[in-house]
């Protein structure tokens, strides 16, 4: 048996704001009685602040739940800030769910998005998501949906995935797929091997020396206080001079190394060195 | 959690019975003897042992010498099909059914992808049932072993096995039932069968948790799961669960002295339930076939709404019940029995299973019958899905997921 909160049993036993408005100026529709859950969001919408809202959820316990929580957080918001509360933020409002349940909050919030985007004029169909390519055809899960939800919730493996979009819950055949997604997301994907390094000038190496001092480091060392001048590049040695709070810090020196070589080296030449002047 | 006050879900397991749990309780104590012990306070154990093991072959209507007790039903069901592989090496197709319970089907699913044994699934039609034509083609040289379960836990539908297991024996191939379900609650007489393997599960007939057995038919090649010790004549070493044999042993006894009440009084509250929930609640059917049934489980669907939800307001009136709902489970997928029936989408997520015992009483019934129609009518009025629309179908609704 699950573990539910006391608030997901009141707002499951006592749900709020249920039931069809006839008046709604924005409807929302995401689910399908095929994947089990179904949630059919009603706002009113009035000079850009929700004023009421609604819901009908086929669903279990926690999706009834979720639905219930989202209604009472959106009343009162403005779109804007409407389209902040995130799937995290439904289940906060319950006092957490299961994490096999966490799909329920994440259809909440994809049914806010979509009343939004009708409210707003833009396209959205109601049975499938219209962005992206459907990576689980089990569920009807888009890589987009997959990639939101992983940088979200910091979600790390499939079956994280899979309690959240319920992408992969089914015949398991996308799993490798969602596992690249996860890898994407987070930054982990193999880098694409970079094309072989070109010589450069001497013209084009100063040039970009120059860019990278002033677009990359100088910025850093100004977020503590300090700058840094260019004082001269000769071949493959670049001498630098330290300004304002660098001047008498103490890690000067490793700041000169440790930041501004390796970064000219990494988008330079690896063989620059960085001298203090 | 409080204690149920009426409970409708003995198909997953039942209460211990007072007659059982009087039986077994001076082994927890004074009576802690090893039956293979050469004293008489360890011998007077293995006495008490053999009357058990002759309590449960007189339920089944076997030998003695063909019981081997487990722990379970499911150490049981891989005992059987392990056996059978391991002493035919050189055969290397299974034929099972799509709606094994997952000590089965799991099992297969792992020799299939991991030891490269070929494995047919069968499957049923929408009340549940066996096509023995497609049995009967699926049969090959290669085959070493059929295991059919005799009645199904989700839907209660009971199959052939008299017929299956004489085809089986008619092609020479080893015949192997998972009976967990039926044991106790229908007539059962293998001496009169061509079954050569049948499991069963104590807590399943009123004997607690922890105990199973595994008819092994005399002759039939046999290789052992646990080695080790000498006990069970070799077939499963290991320490006999002295308390549990005892206990299976009175739950036999009380089980074969009920079995005309499970076809009579639990059949007929079943029948009454039933017949009321599907008469008050409209957009409701009956999964499984109304017939080849055991006499206590009885499966609904109620259309447009949940089946966890509908447990959860049950569970505040203290009835305790199951769902073949994705959401209980936590797969996300509807029972796979309900599926390979081909139960709609609309229909499988909220199907609820009643399983009553000879404890079952027509107040229980009556109080049942009284509040399901108001629990479904309430998620009826928060679901998006009405009576009367259209179906609300999506391109997802029309195939089952996967396609499996």
């Amino acid at each position: 048996m699950w573990e539910y909160t006391d608030k997901v049993k009141e707002h499951f036993l006592n749900p709020k704001n249920v039931g069809e408005m006839k008046d709604a100026t924005a409807v929302g529709e995401v689910g399908s009685i095929a994947c089990g859950d179904a949630l059919k969001l009603f706002l009113k919408i009035e000079d850009g602040v929700i004023q009421d809202a609604s819901f009908q959820t086929f669903g279990c316990a926690s999706a009834i739940a979720s639905s219930s929580a989202l209604t009472e957080l959106v009343k009162g918001k403005s779109v804007d800030e409407a389209l902040k509360i995130s799937n995290k933020d439904i289940a906060a409002a319950l006092g957490g769910l299961p994490k096999e349940k966490m799909h329920c909050s994440v259809m909440g919030q994809e049914a806010l998005e979509a009343a939004i985007k009708t409210w707003r004029g833009e396209k959205v169909s109601s049975m499938e998501h219209s962005e992206g390519e459907i990576v689980c055809e089990c569920f009807g899960v888009t890589d987009h949906q997959i990639l939101e939800a992983v940088r979200e919730n910091d979600l790390k493996t499939v079956e994280d995935v899979t309690y959240y979009t319920k992408a992969g819950g089914g015949c398991a055949k996308c799993h490798e797929k969602i596992g690249e997604l996860i890898a994407q997301a987070r930054g982990e994907a193999k880098p694409v091997p970079a094309p072989a390094p070109k010589r450069l000038t001497n013209i084009q190496r100063m040039r970009m020396i120059e860019e990278v001092l002033e677009k990359e480091i100088r910025p850093r060392l100004q977020l503590d206080g300090g700058d840094i001048e260019l004082a001269d590049i000769e071949g493959m040695l670049v001498s630098v001079s330290l300004r304002g709070r660098c001047t008498n810090c103490p890690s000067s020196q490793a700041t000169v190394h440790g930041v501004v070589e390796t970064i000219l080296r990494e988008k330079v030449d690896p063989e620059i060195q960085v001298r203090e002047v | 959690m409080t204690t149920p006050v009426i409970y409708m879900d003995n198909n997953a397991t039942t209460r211990v019975a007072p007659e059982v749990l009087e039986a077994m309780l001076p082994f927890f104590s004074e009576r802690y003897g090893n039956p293979s012990s050469m004293h008489s306070f360890g011998g007077a154990v293995g006495r008490e042992m053999r009357e058990a093991r002759e309590s449960l072959a007189y339920l089944l209507g076997c030998g003695t010498d063909e019981i081997v007790f487990t722990s379970c039903g499911t150490e049981a069901d891989n005992t059987a099909i392990r056996s059978a592989l391991a002493a035919q090496p050189e055969k290397r197709h299974i034929v099972t059914t799509r709606v094994e319970h997952p000590a089965i089907l799991s099992l297969c699913k792992f020799l299939e992808r991991s030891q490269g044994y070929r494995v047919t699934y069968l499957g049923v039609d929408s009340e549940g049932r066996l096509n023995m034509k497609e049995l009967e083609d699926s049969l090959t040289d290669d085959t070493a072993i059929v295991s059919i379960m005799w009645a199904n836990n989700e839907t209660g539908v009971i199959f052939p096995i008299p017929e299956i297991a004489k085809l089986a024996r008619s092609r020479g191939i080893i015949m192997h039932t998972d009976a967990v379900q039926a044991v106790g609650k229908i007539p059962i007489s293998l001496k009169d069968l061509d079954v050569d393997m049948l499991a069963l599960s104590g807590h399943k007939l009123h004997a607690p948790k922890g105990i199973g057995a595994l008819y092994v038919r005399r002759k039939l090649p046999y290789r052992p799961f646990l080695i080790g010790g000498h006990q069970e004549h070799g077939r499963r070493a290991g320490t006999e669960n002295t308390t549990g044999i005892i206990a299976l042993g009175a739950a036999a006894r009380a089980a074969k002295a009920h079995i005309p009440v499970e076809n009579t009084t639990v059949r007929g509250l079943r029948d009454k339930l039933e017949n009321a929930l599907l008469a008050a609640v409209p957009d409701s059917r009956l999964n499984g076939h109304k017939a080849d049934r055991l006499p206590n489980t009885s499966n609904i669907s109620f259309k447009y709404v949940e089946g966890e939800a509908i447990l959860l307001l049950l569970d505040q009136l203290g009835i305790a019940a199951s769902s073949g709902s994705a959401c209980t489970s936590g797969s996300l997928e509807p029972s796979h029995v309900l599926r390979a029936m081909g139960v709609p989408f609309t229909y499988a997520h909220g199907s609820i299973r009643f399983s009553l015992s000879r404890y079952t009483t027509e107040a229980d019934v009556d109080f049942v019958i009284k509040n399901v129609p108001g629990i479904i009518e309430t998620l009826r009025k928060i679901s998006p899905y009405k009576q009367g629309a259209p179906d609300p179908l999506s391109p997802l609704d029309t195939k089952p997921a996967c396609g499996c």
